[in-house]
């Protein structure tokens, strides 16, 4: 038999949550991660197709075994619908990047050719900075952020990632498909 | 049910009148004065005064634990609400239902740091099945039929509702729903039971054993886990909270297992091949060492709590529902796998236990004329009241020997704060009990450190006249910690003997009850007699107990459950 002594730490697992749209569902949930130890990468919350429902993207690093005992817990509190790990093949995943570059405009010609390469935009031009807006998922951006490194990185805000799975497949439980 | 104008106070009392409710506990302040005003006037509500809040939530517990019914308690906002902490903390980790309403301050206070203002639906959160702050008073019959669903649905818990005194004043059109529609709390089940697996686990299992937990109790599947055990034949342990489950008398059934279980008890699961865990859920002052336990068994675990599944020991076969509904389907897969396939004998097995029983057996010596053995006094209230009272405990030593050494044979007969291991449990929870069953005896064994922390609330017990009757093992110190201070601290005792304070004759008589004392073993039988032969209120008995007797044998925490010092 397999048995943990401890939290282990892991790999990085994607949870999707529909949940009620009312006061304090994101407290409650923090606070369950934050209780049990489990360590969450990143956030998100937002509106679905139907205003009485949020869904949240969790990101967290565990090891799979731990995640669906996070899966179950969470399912536990009484305001989430609906909460389901996505698989990594199916998943559908994106961020969204705004860089802050310090830079003389001799440059900019340069940056500008680098973000087109990385289907980024230039959102914002001043004479020795500008804002460049990236979307794609967590390895591009990554990436994104490395090649600009060289040019003086002033100021970085990335989203949390959100998520969807490939398919007819929802999250909903039959009841509300 | 027609409608029918009235405030939100009286809302609440009609909906604790439609919920059944009979007794409920609680201590009036500012935010709640509207609901009491309005349970003035209730015929069916009976409102028990606490002299604190904690109580009220541990008499709440007591009645649930009892009688299988939905634990009331009420407190006003601040300090009432925080009072009510430790209770529904308790409730929580034993899984007992109970539903904690208080009152706040006013809508358009909240949020300012007002007078008696505390968040306590969210100081709760961690603490309750669901919590619910009404903002809206149309909704406060929804929330109340949700809360008491909750409460005893699934894993049973506790739930609190918290009330703005604006909203206990505000009017609504009344009327009870009779159904409830939370579209997140029936989790859907993700694994169909499978109990042909299960079965042929059992069916070629050699050295079984059923570990049995307080799932049985709050199932009430009382006669489908004897038919399951008697059908597999093989023994059976429990935990604190399932003693009873199956009666400690019955030949299978070798009592509780775990850092103070029996030595054979621990022995059989550490042996075991299989383990066929029915409402339990691992806890470590059951499993020792989690790496080290029962390190050749396969699991079978089926419990209501999807959660509880592999959350600490991995199970081979998860069976995900109810005991009551589910134990008796997997009785019947096991019965047609035995007649298709046979079985594994499992005589050896039962012999291996039963020579490890007979080798190995709980037992304390009476040593010498001048102390009385706590266990010997548990023993003789146990023969005099023929093993049919009620019993709570504090906890500690007292409770441990208690747990040890009170045979179990009737279901809900042992009541113990076991998860949280709170003391003060013990006279609060007797209160409950005697309210929830009036003809019963109820019987307290408490220590002299656990019976401070709440011993006000025998003014309680003298105003409703309980015959409540509770011992305190009284061995003038903080004995569980002075057990591992001597065990694990080089008997460096910081802080734990006890002054011998209050003196419990002088403070019942205080209380207008009885008070009696026992010092010396001579002194024993009498005092025993004249406790339980008192009628009209409680007694408080004050028993002299040696203040080294330690509770034997012991798991140290963290050791493998078989590495146990001493009890031999
Ligand atoms: C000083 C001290 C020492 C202790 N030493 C020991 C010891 O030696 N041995 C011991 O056993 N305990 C001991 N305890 C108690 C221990 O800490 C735990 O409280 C106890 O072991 C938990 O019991 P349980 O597994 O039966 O779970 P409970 O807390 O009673 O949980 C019940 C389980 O049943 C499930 N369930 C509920 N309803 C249903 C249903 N309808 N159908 C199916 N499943 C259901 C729940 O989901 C849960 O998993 C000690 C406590 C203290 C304070
Ligand atoms: C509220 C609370 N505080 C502290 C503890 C830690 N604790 C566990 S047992 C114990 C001693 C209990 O003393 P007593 O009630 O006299 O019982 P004894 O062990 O002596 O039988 C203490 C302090 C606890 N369980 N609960
Ligand atoms: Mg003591």
């Amino acid at each position: 038999m397999e048995r943990d002594e401890k939290l282990p730490t892991g790999s990085s697992h994607t949870v999707s949550l529909l949940v009620e749209n009312k006061p304090g569902v994101l407290h409650r949930i923090a606070g369950l991660f934050s209780r049990r130890g489990y360590n969450i990468a990143s956030l998100t919350v937002g509106p679905t197709e139907r205003p009485e429902y949020s869904r949240m993207t969790i990101v967290v690093l565990l090891s799979s075994k731990t995640v669906e005992q996070v899966v179950r817990q969470v399912q536990k509190l009484v305001p989430v619908v609906e909460v389901r790990e996505l698989s990594p093949v199916d998943l559908i995943e994106r961020e969204l990047l705004l860089v802050k570059i310090r830079t003389p405009e001799k440059n900019h010609a340069e940056l500008r050719a680098l973000a087109e390469t990385y289907e980024a935009k230039i959102v914002d031009v001043s004479p020795d900075a500008l804002i460049i807006e990236a979307s794609g998922n967590a390895g591009k951006l990554d990436a994104l952020e490395d090649r600009l490194a060289t040019y003086g990185i002033q100021e970085i805000c990335r989203s949390g990632r959100i998520a969807l799975e490939r398919g007819f497949k929802t999250l909903a439980p039959p009841n509300l498909k | 049910m027609a409608r029918e104008k009235m405030t939100g106070a009286q809302a609440v009392v009609r909906a604790l009148e439609a919920e059944g409710v009979d007794w409920l506990f609680g201590v009036p302040g500012g935010a709640i004065l509207p609901i009491y005003d309005a349970l003035f006037d209730s015929k069916k509500l009976k409102h028990v005064l606490v002299r604190h809040e904690q109580t009220g939530a541990h008499a709440a517990e007591g009645y649930a634990h009892a009688t299988g019914k939905v634990g009331v308690c009420f407190g006003t906002s601040g300090p009432g609400a925080t009072n009510l902490v430790t209770g529904i903390a308790d409730a929580y980790l034993d899984s007992v239902p109970m539903v904690a309403i208080t009152g706040n301050v006013s809508s358009a206070l909240i949020g300012s740091d007002a007078f008696q203002e505390a968040d306590i639906t969210g100081i709760t959160m961690p603490i309750t099945k669901h919590n619910w702050l009404v903002t809206d008073v149309k909704d406060l019959p929804r929330i109340l039929k949700e809360a008491f669903y909750i409460a005893r649905t699934g894993r049973p818990g506790p739930v609190l509702v918290d009330i703005p005194k604006d909203i206990q004043n505000a009017e609504l059109e009344f009327e009870y729903p009779e159904t409830v529609n939370i579209p997140g709390y029936h989790p859907p089940v993700r694994e169909e039971p499978r109990l042909k697996d299960a079965a042929a686990l059992i069916r070629a299992s050699s050295r079984p054993i059923i570990y049995l937990g307080g799932g049985v109790r709050t199932a009430s599947a009382y006669e489908e886990v004897a038919q399951f055990a008697e059908l597999v034949g093989a023994p059976v342990v429990t935990t604190v909270h399932g003693k009873g489950a199956l009666p400690e008398t019955h030949p299978q059934c070798l009592g509780m297992f775990g850092m103070h279980g029996a030595r054979f008890a621990n022995y059989a699961v550490q042996d075991s091949d299989l383990i066929i865990a029915l409402g339990a859920r691992f806890d470590d002052r059951v499993t020792g060492k989690l790496s080290t336990f029962a390190p050749e068994a396969k699991v079978v675990h089926l419990d209501v709590d999807p959660a509880e599944i592999s959350k600490l020991v991995t199970a081979t076969v998860p069976l995900v529902g109810d005991l009551k509904l589910l134990l008796p389907q997997l009785t019947a897969e096991v019965r047609k796998a035995f007649a298709a396939s046979g079985r594994a004998d499992l005589a050896p097995w039962v012999k291996k236990v039963a020579d490890w029983r007979e080798k190995h057996p709980l037992h304390y010596a009476v040593q010498g004329d001048e102390f009385i053995e706590p266990q010997h006094v548990i023993r003789r209230i146990w023969e005099k009241t023929q093993g049919k009272a009620l019993v709570t405990t504090g906890v500690g030593k007292h409770q441990m020997f208690a747990a040890q050494y009170w045979t179990t044979t009737q279901p809900r007969q042992f009541i113990t704060s076991g998860g949280l291991g709170t003391m003060g449990f013990c006279l609060p929870a007797a209160i409950g009990v005697q309210l929830g069953k009036p003809d019963a005896l109820v019987i307290g064994i408490d220590g002299d450190g656990s019976f401070q922390m709440t011993l006000q609330d025998l003014a309680t017990a003298v105003d409703l006249k309980l015959n409540i009757k509770i011992f305190i093992l009284n061995n003038l110190f903080l004995g569980m910690v002075h057990q591992w201070q001597d065990l694990f601290y080089e008997k460096r005792l910081a802080e734990t003997p006890l002054s011998d304070l209050p003196d419990l004759v002088k403070l019942a008589d205080a209380y207008s009850c009885l008070g009696l004392r026992a010092r010396k073993p001579s002194e024993l039988e009498d005092v025993l007699d004249r406790a339980l032969a008192h009628k009209g209120g409680p007694v408080i008995v004050d028993i002299r107990t040696r203040p080294d007797a330690h509770v034997y044998p012991m798991v140290p925490a963290g050791a493998p459950l078989n590495d146990m010092i001493d009890g031999e």
